[in-house]
């Protein structure tokens, strides 16, 4: 039990232990997509050894042994791979697991995520300061936030901005549509998008039909790359509630890749993209 | 009510009652090996493969040096995963023969007194508005939260549905049966109205919850669902003769000078505790309630006093091989065992059922 309070209290101040580093770690497993293509991205994958379920960009990250999805790890699933340090989002768990490895002496980095552009910065320092990185992890953030800045820069030029309306998937013509506190919610924001649905709840939701007539989105937003979608627009577009809208009218629909939504060293990227493919590029 | 004499024959001869009774301690004797070997498994084998399994036990007791890894992975991950696995499948096995013989129902299991709804709902409730809760409580409860919301909420079902069935002292069966189906269909819309307002993250954690894991075990949990289970375990056996002579009819086992209501009393709040402490620990696991009676009746006859001990120990190896097999299938990741017992116990529940055709009315 005193452990356990100990945990939470070392949980609750996670955000407070960024200054840890382990510049001799060679033996890593991180936890968490975003997490894992930081490391890519600072050419420090090398020292990865195993990685769990969500990691699976960049590809190679794939080959890397997976230590079970992120919310579900097994303790010593992950001490069997010999680990030296584990960096990973501060959302996983179980917390059992965790309390496991610690009282195995494993260091644990904890990397805080929130779907805004600001985590994203601190998440590359974070696992920079970690790997003894931080050089690396400085020119990335610099990179990244370059990329932030030129689109808040854009954003702020609008003169009006596009009501979007994220559509995670249809089944049986029941929308499923993205509420605040999402991934789609952040990039859309960062995009310069107002998500028609932001204010109305929170996590993913299936939609009445008449509150999407009611928000009235100028766009329809989905993931792309999910198998066989040839004709997906049409059967969107062409649904009653959102034939009524805006969007339906005009024919607004855009996808954008899945890695959209996890926010990573790709989100100023991949949020310039959505901007554009909101805003027709003439940025 | 289904075939009373698929669950025993007490009108048997002397002659095939001796041979039952050496079947039985043959089953018995060869169980209880499989159990110590299943432990043995348990304890030896894991993802982690090149643990160094006798130093790390030997080392608390200063008896050898192991790394602190292997010391820690044998005793705070396999020592208590192994008696959890071992406790949780003796309470499941035990539980569903103790509900068969008080149900008369060879399809019985511990859901059919809400246990398993009523936990489930605790279970979702905890896992998602357990955030809502002040910081104060969550710092004292931890992650106890889930298990307790769990207990709590099987505990309270079975309660709820004993006293909707108990009249004038005597409980009805069938009311029992009919109301559980009714609060069943409560609770799963309440926990629909939980999972509805769940964050996608929460979202996997109920899936998860729902599959069964003894990946979760430590010690405190273990020592405070042991007492529960292990009063089931002790007062199983005692109930025995009144199972058998409960297979010929309530009124036939009066007559008989067993105190029926004070029987089903016990049986179903001892049941409705172990495995209410059961899953609390480890998530719903399937299928080993109903399989493990069934095997054991198939090999040594429907005798509840061979039935019950028999039950705990196949129950108790049951689980242990499955947790074996979730650890290892696909580690270093690990598999929810309730995806394996079901996939064990599925096509063998559908054997049952195709063999029963004549009684269970399809």
């Amino acid at each position: 039990m005193i452990r356990s309070i100990a945990f939470l209290a070392a949980a609750l101040f996670a955000s407070a232990t960024h200054a840890e580093t382990y510049a001799d770690a060679s033996r890593i497993v991180t936890v968490g997509g975003p997490v894992t293509e930081i490391v890519y991205a600072l050419g420090e994958e090398d020292r990865i050894i195993a990685r769990d379920t969500t990691s699976v960009f960049p590809a190679e990250a794939n080959a890397l042994p997976d230590v079970g999805y992120m919310r579900r790890l097994s303790a010593e699933g992950v001490l069997s791979v010999a680990p030296d340090l584990i960096i990973a989002r501060s959302t996983s768990g179980p917390i059992e697991a965790i309390d496991q490895l610690k009282s195995a002496s494993i260091p644990i980095v904890f990397v805080e995520d929130t779907f805004t552009a600001e985590a994203v910065i601190e998440a590359i320092n974070t696992v920079g300061t970690a790997l003894g990185a931080t050089e690396k992890s400085e020119a990335l953030a610099a990179d990244v936030q370059a990329d932030l800045d030129r689109l808040a820069a854009k954003v702020s030029d609008l003169e009006a901005q596009q009501r979007v309306l994220f559509i995670l998937s249809m089944d049986g013509g029941r929308v499923n549509a993205a509420g605040s506190g999402t991934g789609a919610n952040g990039i859309i924001e960062l995009a310069g998008g107002i998500n028609v649905m932001a204010e109305s709840y929170s996590g993913y939701k299936l939609v009445d039909a008449e509150a999407i007539i009611e928000a009235a989105p100028d766009v329809v937003l989905m993931m792309d790359g999910r198998g066989n979608h040839s004709g997906r627009k049409e059967e969107v577009l062409s649904l009653p509630a959102i034939a009524l809208t805006p969007a339906g009218q005009n024919d607004g629909f855009i996808t954008v890749p899945g890695a959209a939504l996890g926010f990573g060293p790709r989100t100023g990227q991949l949020g310039l993209e959505l901007h554009d493919s909101l805003y027709g590029g003439a940025g | 009510m289904a075939a009373a004499e698929h669950i025993a024959r007490p009108s048997a001869s002397s002659h095939v009652q001796g041979d039952r009774r050496r079947r039985v301690l043959a089953v018995r004797t060869g169980l209880s090996v499989a159990l110590v070997l299943a432990m043995l498994l348990s304890l030896g084998w894991g993802a982690a493969s090149d643990t160094q399994v006798i130093p790390a036990l030997l080392t608390p007791l200063g008896l050898a040096e192991a790394s602190l890894r292997d010391t820690v992975i044998i005793w705070d991950i396999r020592f208590p995963r192994m008696l959890t696995g071992a406790f949780v499948g003796a309470s499941l096995a035990v539980s569903g023969a103790v509900m068969q013989g008080l149900f008369r129902n060879p399809l019985a299991d511990p859901g059919l007194i809400g246990v398993s709804a009523g936990a489930g709902f605790g279970a979702v409730a905890a896992i998602v508005l357990g955030g809502l809760l002040p910081v104060a409580i969550q710092a004292v409860v931890g992650y106890y939260l889930v298990p307790l919301a769990a207990f709590f909420g099987g505990w309270i079902t079975t309660i709820v549905l004993y006293a909707v069935a108990t009249r004038g002292g005597r409980t009805s069966i069938a009311t029992m049966l009919l109301a559980g189906i009714a609060l069943g269909a409560l609770t799963g819309a309440l926990t629909g109205i939980i999972v509805y307002y769940a964050t996608d993250d929460q979202l996997r954690d109920l899936t998860f919850w729902g599959l069964g894991s003894v990946a979760g075990a430590n010690w405190d949990k273990f020592w405070t669902a042991l007492p529960l289970i292990v009063a089931c375990l002790i007062v199983a056996p005692f109930l025995a003769r009144s199972l058998n002579a409960l297979a010929l009819g309530e009124a036939a086992a009066t007559h008989m000078g067993i105190p029926v209501q004070r029987m089903k009393n016990i049986a179903i709040l001892t049941v409705a505790g172990s495995v209410g402490a059961s899953v609390a620990v480890t998530g719903g696991i399937g299928f080993v309630g109903i399989v493990v009676p069934h095997l054991l009746r198939l090999a040594q006859g429907p005798d509840h006093n061979g039935l019950l001990i028999n039950s705990a120990l196949l129950g108790a190896v049951m689980l242990l091989v499955a947790d074996a097999m979730a650890r290892t299938v696909i580690a270093p990741a690990e598999m929810p065992i309730g995806i394996i017992t079901a996939i064990l116990g599925g096509p063998f529940f559908l054997w049952i059922l195709l063999r029963n055709r004549n009684v269970v009315d399809l």
